[in-house]
């Protein structure tokens, strides 16, 4: 390992070394302002040292049999720390609602974040596995960390109990494809599977990284802890559980199972394809009737992920362009609804009540339409990035000629469509006069000014997405 | 770069109308009305200016194009261009625009800055249906209509408005994502047949593709346009939404974003499919005949004053489905006058039942009555629009009905024959509509003003037009005689079956031996 593959990682060594600062800091007994300080400082000079490093990998960095950094996982690990900047921020004063105890909050939620870095980074059985479980050891404790009040509690344990039951799933699965395979590196994998011969381990194996991988996702018909785990934890660890963390599986996901592993019409595209029809529907439809507006954002995302299937399902035609633009695309949408869920929250509740959006429009009207655009956005519609996302998803599927998963898809566009303009519906509905009470206090500032450059951005790329697009395609080829 | 002038000066109106100080009051009215006059007076400049030079049948294809890129990428750009027809459907837009700001002008008491924001915004979205020829920013802006509508229903809209927003959002947005899937599936093919990826309208036109892909194809526009336009079976968001909706919703949903189905069909859903367009047109006569007659007999049975107005809709909408499945000459610019006639009609009334709703409170007809005697200019003006909507001749409805039904005869003379007895029904429900509100008993108490100067001058503008185009439809059919041209000669051009066989099939027959050169040598002149 030379010094230029150790310039490749320096991402990866800020986050850490912020972590171990935190950690320091926390034993020290330092001030809770100070803490998520030097977190955001630390995410922000990742992000700055990933701009600077991206004209050092082209080619691809193997950074030993391991890691490999290239414009797609560079990509990925932006999005990623940038989601967990602002999730960050929005904790801040989420916590001082809730607990004096910050220092550990903000060394779990670095450490997080470097698990799901590691994923996008992986190159190797290892390091996936390696990354998965600091993700999700650091999410056990943060779905409990509010650990006196029951709910809280129930989720952590729902969470660590189902998840271990999916890791080691994956581990059996792992150990049977290299049993046949007699390699652990994706690119050996990527070569050799195709021409195994098919017999029952590798079946077996394949499929139980498939479940294991479809548990981090959500996928139908492993998403039943989603709205348990996402109703249960505090809000922006939900939301960090909806985007950074699925965001990196889906990147191993689509690094996996690529080129020949997936071939058109083999048993193993017919697998992903039947999940995402199955998670399309299940998605929606459990959504539709949802009073708690945390759930229903589990239940659209898991939806989400099933149109994102569609994309990376899409071997034939553009691939990778349509997956990342719209996982751009989810993780600002996402962000920006849990971020107004967390700003409606208070003490008592988590905002999470349906009806207490009712009239909202009439009392906090900027907030509103940002939900509000948030909600159309992840429904399609125009003048946001959603749009454009299921444009190129859309697009990605009639290139490949997956006109079946295309027509589920519109279909679920139109469900989906009922269940956000539900929402948006009680919001806008002029209550009784003197009815309109606020559930939480003021919201603060930097939660506000958050989502105000959310929703710019939203806006702004879903008017005029072109340089977004040439971003992503410099990075990764068209 | 007027085209997107046009398309601005309402956007940036819509904008201010958000402005704090404007939430509540007259700025953000007078703001939005200046917004919609300055677009009328750009296009009524533009088209007194194609008035003067209208003889020579231009060589180009566009009155005004502007092309910019846009999302390079996907080979999708900034492409808006207007021919004569699309010129007179801004204008439309513009005049209906105008309409519906003065119409809301007592209605709409709170949060007036954002009402006026959606209502803006839907007209940007319906002037930039008429203007867009790449599909994909056809469809940009077919969807941009939806939502502020969809606000406009839920936030100002009468009883039942949740239902009829959520109702009309989701039948509309199914029917646009099928167009999207096929706006796709057209462009993926295109670039199969050629390698080039583009969503440019132009570029579109005579992508060779066999009959199975095209039907399927024109299926998806269908299910946007039929759903807009609505032919029945799909129009039941239609009675919902047009009722509830606040008036000035109701004057953009009737006069403008039912047109814009019209004018898919005609822009987007012949020109690119001609040979599947015209193997499924009988069956469009078919649903327009039978919307005709559901309209009219659904109309006459209705006990709600808007509702009853939103059902003649669907049978005048029949009308305009049946000229274009018709497909020649005459039947098209029946339909042109018809949408034209239609909108300018049907606001109006929808303006009247406003104006009657904020001043007796109900809408329903029973309650209604005897107002002639005390309103003399309301009820005038009730009697104007109801002989328009019953296709009074002179008037301009009639004229479009007829060219309608004289085109579609020589196509099917069952459909034509069927459709005529149409004007009996919308006789009867028209009268029925005038006896039930203007007549017979007083079945109201207390005093009840008669129609302001504000609320007479849009409706005043109305009558003139109707009255001007019954008599002299010269300009119109002149206006957008290039433009049908241009498309029925690409339907022609297009068509291999015809063209390789030589024997037109019966929808085409008079299309090619006699209306087309006659309209080409400019020796019909559209007069009935």
């Amino acid at each position: 390992m030379g010094s230029h593959d150790l310039i490749s990682i320096v991402p990866f060594i800020i986050i850490a070394f912020t972590a171990v600062l935190v950690m320091l800091m926390t034993a020290l007994e330092q001030g809770r302002a100070g803490t998520f300080i030097i977190t955001a400082c630390g995410y922000g000079f990742s992000l700055v040292s990933i701009c600077l490093i991206v004209p050092k990998v082209q080619p691809a960095q193997q950074i030993v049999p391991l890691l490999i950094i290239d414009g797609y996982s560079l990509f990925f690990i932006g999005l990623i720390i940038a989601a967990s900047l602002a999730l960050a921020a929005l904790s801040y004063d989420y916590l001082k609602m809730h607990t004096a105890r910050f220092g550990e909050y903000y060394v779990l939620f670095l450490t997080a974040t470097l698990g799901a870095m590691v994923l996008a980074a992986s190159s190797h059985f290892a390091s996936f596995f390696l990354g998965l479980e600091i993700l999700s050891l650091s999410l056990y404790v943060l779905v409990a960390y509010l650990y006196t009040t029951p709910r809280h509690l129930e989720a952590g344990i729902k969470y660590l109990v189902l998840s271990s039951v999916s890791t080691a799933f994956l581990l059996l699965g792992m150990a049977l494809i290299y049993d046949r395979s007699g390699t652990m590196e994706f690119s050996g994998l990527i070569m050799r599977m195709p021409g195994l011969a098919p017999d029952l381990a590798l079946a077996a194996g394949t499929v139980m990284v498939v479940a294991g991988i479809g548990f981090k996702l959500a996928l139908v018909p492993f998403h039943m802890w989603a709205p348990d785990v996402y109703e249960g934890a505090p809000v922006p660890v939900a939301a960090f559980i909806a985007t950074a963390s699925k965001g990196a599986v889906f990147t191993v996901l689509t690094k996996f199972f690529t080129g020949g592993v997936i071939a058109e019409g083999g048993p193993l595209f017919i697998m992903f394809s039947v999940i995402a029809a199955a998670t399309m529907f299940m998605g929606n439809f459990l959504a539709l009737f949802q009073n708690n507006v945390k759930r229903l954002l589990a239940y659209s995302s898991i939806a989400q992920f099933g149109y994102l299937l569609v994309a990376f399902l899409s071997v034939r035609g553009m691939h990778i362009t349509p997956v990342a633009f719209y996982l751009a695309a989810y993780f600002v949408m996402t962000i920006g609804a849990f971020g107004i869920v967390t700003l409606m929250a208070d003490r008592d509740s988590d905002g999470d009540h349906l009806y207490a959006y009712a009239g909202l429009f009439f009392a906090r009207p900027y907030l509103t339409a940002a939900f509000a655009l948030m909600l159309l956005a992840l429904a399609g519609m125009p003048l946001t990035m959603g749009l454009i996302g299921k444009l190129y998803i859309f697009a990605a599927g009639v290139a490949s000629g997956l006109w079946f998963l295309v027509i589920v898809l519109a279909i679920n566009s139109v469900i989906g469509l009922f269940y956000y303009i539900r929402v948006i519906s009680i919001m806008f509905i002029r209550p009784e006069a003197g009815e309109i009470k606020l559930s939480g206090q003021r919201p603060s500032r930097t939660g506000c000014f958050l989502i105000a450059v959310l929703t710019i951005i939203l806006v702004w790329l879903g008017i005029y997405p072109a340089p977004l697009v040439s971003i992503i395609q410099k990075l990764m080829g068209p | 770069m007027i085209l997107t002038v046009v398309l601005i000066i309402p956007l940036i109106a819509a904008v201010v109308c958000l402005a704090p100080r404007f939430r509540s009051g007259a700025g953000a009215r007078w703001t939005a009305l200046a917004g919609m006059t300055a677009g009328l007076v750009i296009t009524v400049v533009l088209f007194a200016g194609y008035q003067a030079d209208h003889y020579a049948l231009k060589p180009q294809r566009w009155l005004l194009e502007t092309q910019a890129p846009w999302f390079p990428q996907l080979g999708i750009s900034f492409h808006l261009a207007a021919d004569g027809m699309s010129l007179l459907f801004v204008m439309l837009a513009a005049l209906l625009g105008s309409m519906a700001v003065i119409a809301s002008w007592t209605e709409i008491k709170e949060s007036v800055g954002f009402f006026h924001f959606n209502l803006l915004l839907t007209l940007v979205g319906v002037i930039g249906v008429f203007l867009a020829i790449d599909l994909f920013l056809f469809y940009f802006f077919w969807e941009l209509m939806l939502v502020p509508m969809f606000f406009l229903i839920l936030s100002w809209g009468h009883e039942n408005r949740i239902y009829a927003a959520v109702k009309f959002f989701i039948f509309t947005q199914a029917g646009g994502l099928f167009m999207l899937v096929s706006i796709l599936g057209l462009a993926f093919t295109h670039q199969h047949a050629t390698g080039v990826l583009s969503f440019d309208y132009p570029e579109l036109i005579g992508t060779y593709m066999n009959g199975t892909t095209a039907t399927l194809l024109l299926f998806g526009f269908l299910a946007a346009f039929l759903v807009k336009l609505p032919a029945v079976p799909f129009h039941t968001w239609l009675p919902e939404a047009h009722t509830h909706a606040p008036t000035g919703g109701s004057v953009i949903l009737a006069g403008l974003l039912l047109k814009t189905g019209a004018y898919g069909l005609i822009r987007f859903a012949f020109p690119i499919f001609p040979d599947a367009a015209s193997r499924l047109a009988p069956y469009g006569m078919i649903l327009a005949v039978a919307g005709i007659l559901y309209g009219a007999v659904m109309s006459f049975a209705q006990t709600d004053l808007k509702r009853l107005i939103a059902y003649t809709s669907v049978s005048h909408m029949g009308f305009v489905l049946l000229g274009i499945s018709a497909c020649n000459t005459i039947a098209l610019h029946g339909v042109i006058i018809q949408i034209i006639c239609h909108g300018i009609g049907t606001g109006a009334l929808f303006m009247l039942a406003g104006t009657l709703q904020e001043r007796i409170h109900t809408r329903e007809l029973s309650r209604m009555g005897g107002l002639w005697a005390e309103l003399p200019r309301m009820g005038g003006l009730w009697l104007f629009f109801a002989l328009a909507a019953l296709g009074l001749p002179g008037l301009g409805n009639f004229l479009g009905e007829f060219l309608v039904l004289l085109g579609s005869f020589a196509v099917s003379i069952a459909a034509a024959a069927i459709a005529a007895t149409g004007f009996i029904f919308a006789t009867v429900y028209a009268l029925w509509m005038l006896w039930q509100v203007s007549f017979g008993p007083r079945r109201t108490t207390g005093d009840i003003a008669d129609l302001s100067v504000r609320e007479m001058l849009p409706l005043v503008v109305a009558v003139g037009l109707l009255i001007w185009i019954g008599l002299f439809p010269q300009s119109v059919i002149r206006t957008a005689r290039q433009g049908l041209e241009t498309l029925k000669a690409t339907i022609e051009w297009h068509t291999p079956t015809r063209r390789s066989i030589g024997a037109p099939d019966k929808g085409m027959v008079d299309l090619k031996t006699q209306t087309a050169p006659k309209g080409l040598s400019g020796g019909y002149d559209g007069k009935p």
